[in-house]
């Protein structure tokens, strides 16, 4: 199943000992951040012909639609999105084959609207929008109850409908990536799973590959199991806190608490792994900081055993709930060219029927050793993404299941003397670890000048790492292109002229942590 | 001592134990509505104050009376002010009319007639619909006095839905008056004379089911709870008010729960009749107090299971399913109370 990775995608260009980068990566990402600002705010004037289809950035590749029967991008459909989908024909075309065989799994019995359907049905919801009316300007967040987080949000109402919305994001900014330019590639770790605090692991594991592909550095294969089944989890309490978040803000808050519960489980299983429970900073530069305790695994697979059980039951709650299904069926359409043109990515950009998942367009980790498959729904509404959700769930589990069936024997972490850091033990006993221990703390690994960028498959959708060094021990420049923050500015063109009560539904639906946002 | 007398002593009485007696009640029926939340959600609500956290609801009207009482710089201070009791006075008044136990009758209490009913009122039926009409208004005003946002779309919401919600419960509540024959509501206990399969619930069951809906709507809680709609709208028409201003909404709420809870009792479930006439020997009182407590559980039950429907799904279904409903009920009970004769 997995895609020859180096043929698509931009993420993959290693530029190590390579002073000059090809056009992209490091700069036009920088330009694409300032760009989204300006297009946020065009689109409250203009949610309908939403901002242009970006072709030349290198920031977001859309990877080419699969175009089997039922296509999304069916024949005549608007001219720019077929432009825009030309352009990245070629670099695209590898993953077709995967694209087409995920579509043909799954969900073949259920009818596939085409993407002109979709445009349709999303014009229908903007009927309700008129131009030129009194509106009443309210103020949502950051001090709102459903803004998950400080998320500001000003909308412009004719009466329950909403307008525009101007989002502002930058409450909780906390200079990450500016700290990250003062400290070696050990330290930042800690500061990584403060991004998007509900998926620390994840987090730190983004970071780390990154780091590794610019210091060339192999991970052994156990620490790659340890890491793929961690992001698992991760994933695992992300979309089990996210269903209670979504629910809740639809309206029933004893469902928050029943996920919040069964979260715990799996936070216990990191309290146990790592010590902590949000903030796990537990991968290291070229493995993980600790083998898996005794009894993780019997317990670990209890909890992997007992979970596919409760998405089943919340499946029977919520996906079978009439209110619910009205609430959230055709609500904050959100088709693939938006996707493309938002750089939405992760769960929005598959419930619109793109089988677009890093973990098997460009395998990290153990994700090429392991079985899955790519959850993917097609009506890109708000319903769609809760189903792909509860897909990822059930998938996550095989894969832990996978990883600790098949947990190789051997180091958890890299004896690399010149980039990680020594195992503690080995400190306090070996002359030679002590020297790496204490170089490694003192002036960092020793990373070659040049810039990369990784992207990983956070829970939330892409999280790309960009760094830049100049050949000390600390990054030059570190930038995270977080998925909540692409994510967050999309609002304006996922709820105007939607109600006042889907916009805290798309808002979650869409999944947005401010930590992760605003950095 | 004569009988007028005797009627006066009994009626004050009357008048002073029933509002003390609901208001303890309605202390309880908060604290019974957050363990219930709590059980509903895997958590144990409130556990502190007295015997499982029994006495947290007066713990809870210490702390708002002990509250600053803030009024918004620019609301409209004298509306602002005056919006708690408007919400609050009516929904006591529907108390007066509420049979809670055999009325009429030979002398049965130191050797005069007690009746179980503080007013044996020919209009009962309008009185609630027209005090359940009133009470909307503390919520608009309270949105409205607030001079801010939220708590206007709230004040708006509720404006519109208990308007649309009325309709449909006003002429859902027209079918039982009509097999009762009469609006007020000792006759309609007395109309449900007899064993359970003698009450309205069966020949109204169209009609009862509009009227409870409607009622969930009536109360603001979920699925129907726009108004104050924590998650859109903070807390809508409540978002502006503090201390025991917020907290005198919050009773008329639950009061309001308490009282709709009899209501429904009385209009379809025989009121204070035991549900099969060998339990008479069981007080009437009881009997109603246990079917109150049915009924806010089942209220509880909704709130904490369902999810809030959208502003205009509310509309439609107001406009194009209760109400449809409630009036065809409305003929055919019209119908065949007429051929019945």
């Amino acid at each position: 199943m997995s895609a020859p990775h180096d043929l698509h995608e931009p993420s993959e260009r290693l530029l190590r000992h390579d002073a000059s980068p090809p056009e992209g990566d490091g700069r036009v990402r920088e330009k694409d951040a300032g760009s989204v600002r300006s297009s946020a705010t065009d689109a409250t004037e203009d949610a309908l012909s939403g901002p242009p289809a970006r072709s030349g950035g290198r920031g977001f590749v859309p990877q080419r639609p699969p175009t089997p029967p039922g296509s999304l991008f069916a024949p005549g459909v608007d001219p720019d999105v077929v432009v825009a989908a030309e352009a990245h024909a070629a670099e695209a075309h590898a993953t077709q084959a995967h694209g087409g065989e995920a579509h043909a799994g799954g969900t073949a019995a259920r009818p596939r609207p085409t993407l002109e359907e979709l445009k349709a049905r999303k014009a229908r919801t903007r009927g309700l929008l008129e131009r030129n009316v009194d509106v009443m300007t309210v103020s949502m967040g950051p001090q709102h109850p459903s803004m998950h987080g400080v998320y500001r949000a000003e909308l412009d109402l004719d009466g329950e409908v909403i307008v525009a919305v101007r989002p502002e994001i930058g409450n909780l900014h906390r200079g990450v990536e500016k700290l990250c330019e003062q400290r070696t590639y050990h330290q930042i770790i800690p500061l990584t799973d403060r991004l998007d605090y509900l998926s620390g692991f994840a987090m730190n594991h983004g970071f780390c590959e990154a780091a590794e592909k610019l210091m060339g550095l192999e991970v052994p294969p156990r620490a790659r199991h340890i890491r793929t089944l961690s992001s698992e989890l991760c994933r695992l309490a992300n979309h089990i806190m996210w269903l209670g978040v979504h629910i809740m803000d639809l309206g029933t808050q004893t469902f928050f608490s029943i996920c919040f519960r069964d979260r715990e489980y799996v936070l216990d299983l990191f309290e146990m792994l790592t010590g902590a429970r949000l903030t796990h900073s537990f991968a290291r530069i070229g493995g993980v900081a600790k083998d898996l305790p005794d009894g993780f695994e019997e317990r670990c697979r209890k909890v992997i055993d007992f979970l596919p059980k409760r998405v089943a039951e919340y499946e029977r709650i919520v996906k079978h709930n009439r209110i619910y299904y009205k609430r959230a069926k055709n609500v904050g359409i959100f088709t693939s060219e938006d996707c493309y043109a938002w750089r939405v990515t992760g769960p929005p950009l598959r419930a619109a029927g793109i089988a677009r998942d890093l973990r098997k367009d460009e395998p990290y980790a153990a994700y090429d050793e392991v079985d899955f498959e790519v959850a993917v729904e097609y009506n890109a509404d708000v319903y769609d993404r809760f189903l792909v959700r509860m897909k990822e769930i059930r998938e996550s589990c095989k894969i832990i299941r996978q990883c600790l069936d098949n947990l190789p024997p051997g180091p958890f972490l890299s004896r690399d003397m010149g980039h990680t850091l020594p195992v503690k033990r080995d400190v306090l006993q070996d002359s030679a670890a002590m020297i790496q221990d204490f170089y490694q703390v003192f002036r960092g690994p020793q990373v070659p000048k040049g810039e990369v960028y990784r992207a990983t498959e956070a829970p939330k959708g892409e999280m790309g790492v960009y760094i830049r060094s100049e050949g000390a021990g600390t990054p030059a420049r570190v930038r995270f292109s977080t998925p909540s923050f692409y994510h967050g500015q999309a609002v304006p063109a996922l709820v105007e002229g939607e109600m006042v009560a889907d916009m805290v539904a798309i808002f979650a639906s869409v999944d947005v942590v401010l930590g992760d946002c605003d950095r | 001592m004569s009988d007028p007398v005797a009627q006066l002593i009994f009626l004050i009485v009357k008048a002073i134990l029933m509002p003390v007696l609901i208001i303890t009640f309605v202390a309880f029926v908060i604290y019974f509505e957050r363990k219930f939340a709590g059980f509903f959600a895997g958590r144990v609500g409130p556990t502190y104050l007295g015997p499982w956290g029994s006495l947290q609801s007066f713990g809870d009207i210490i702390k708002l009376l002990s509250k600053e009482d803030v009024t918004p710089l620019r609301a409209d201070k004298l509306v602002f002010k005056m919006a708690p009791y408007i919400a609050f006075i009516p929904v006591f008044a529907v108390i007066a009319v509420l049979p809670f136990g055999p009325v009429g009758g030979g002398p049965n209490l130191f050797g005069h007639r007690f009746d179980y009913v503080i007013a044996n009122f020919d209009a009962g039926v309008v009185l609630l619909l027209a005090m359940g009409a009133l009470s909307v208004y503390g919520v608009v005003l309270a949105g409205w006095s607030s001079n801010s946002n939220y708590s206007l779309l709230g004040g708006l919401r509720a404006g519109a839905q208990m308007i649309s919600y009325e309709l449909a419960m006003g002429f859902s509540v027209v079918g039982v008056v009509l097999m009762a024959g009469s609006l007020n509501f000792v006759d309609i206990v007395n109309g449900q004379a007899g064993n359970f399969w003698e009450w309205y619930f069966i020949p109204q069951v169209v009609g009862g089911l509009v009227f409870f809906i409607a009622s969930i709507a009536e109360l603001n809680r979920t699925p129907f709870d726009l108004a104050e709609a924590e998650q859109e709208l903070v807390a809508g028409h409540l978002t502006e008010y503090s201390g025991m201003r917020w907290g005198m909404f919050y009773f008329a709420e639950y009061v309001n729960l308490v009282v709709i809870s009899a209501i429904v009792s009385t209009l379809y479930f025989g009121g204070w009749r035991a549900p099969l006439t060998v339990l008479d020997f069981i007080p009437g009182p009881i009997w109603l107090f246990l079917k109150m407590i049915a009924f806010i559980f089942l209220y509880m039950w909704v709130r904490w299971t369902i999810i809030r429907y959208r502003y205009n799904q509310l509309m439609s279904i107001g406009w194009k399913v209760l109400l449809p409903l409630s009036l065809a009920n409305l003929v055919v009970t019209a119908i065949v109370v007429s051929l019945q004769g």
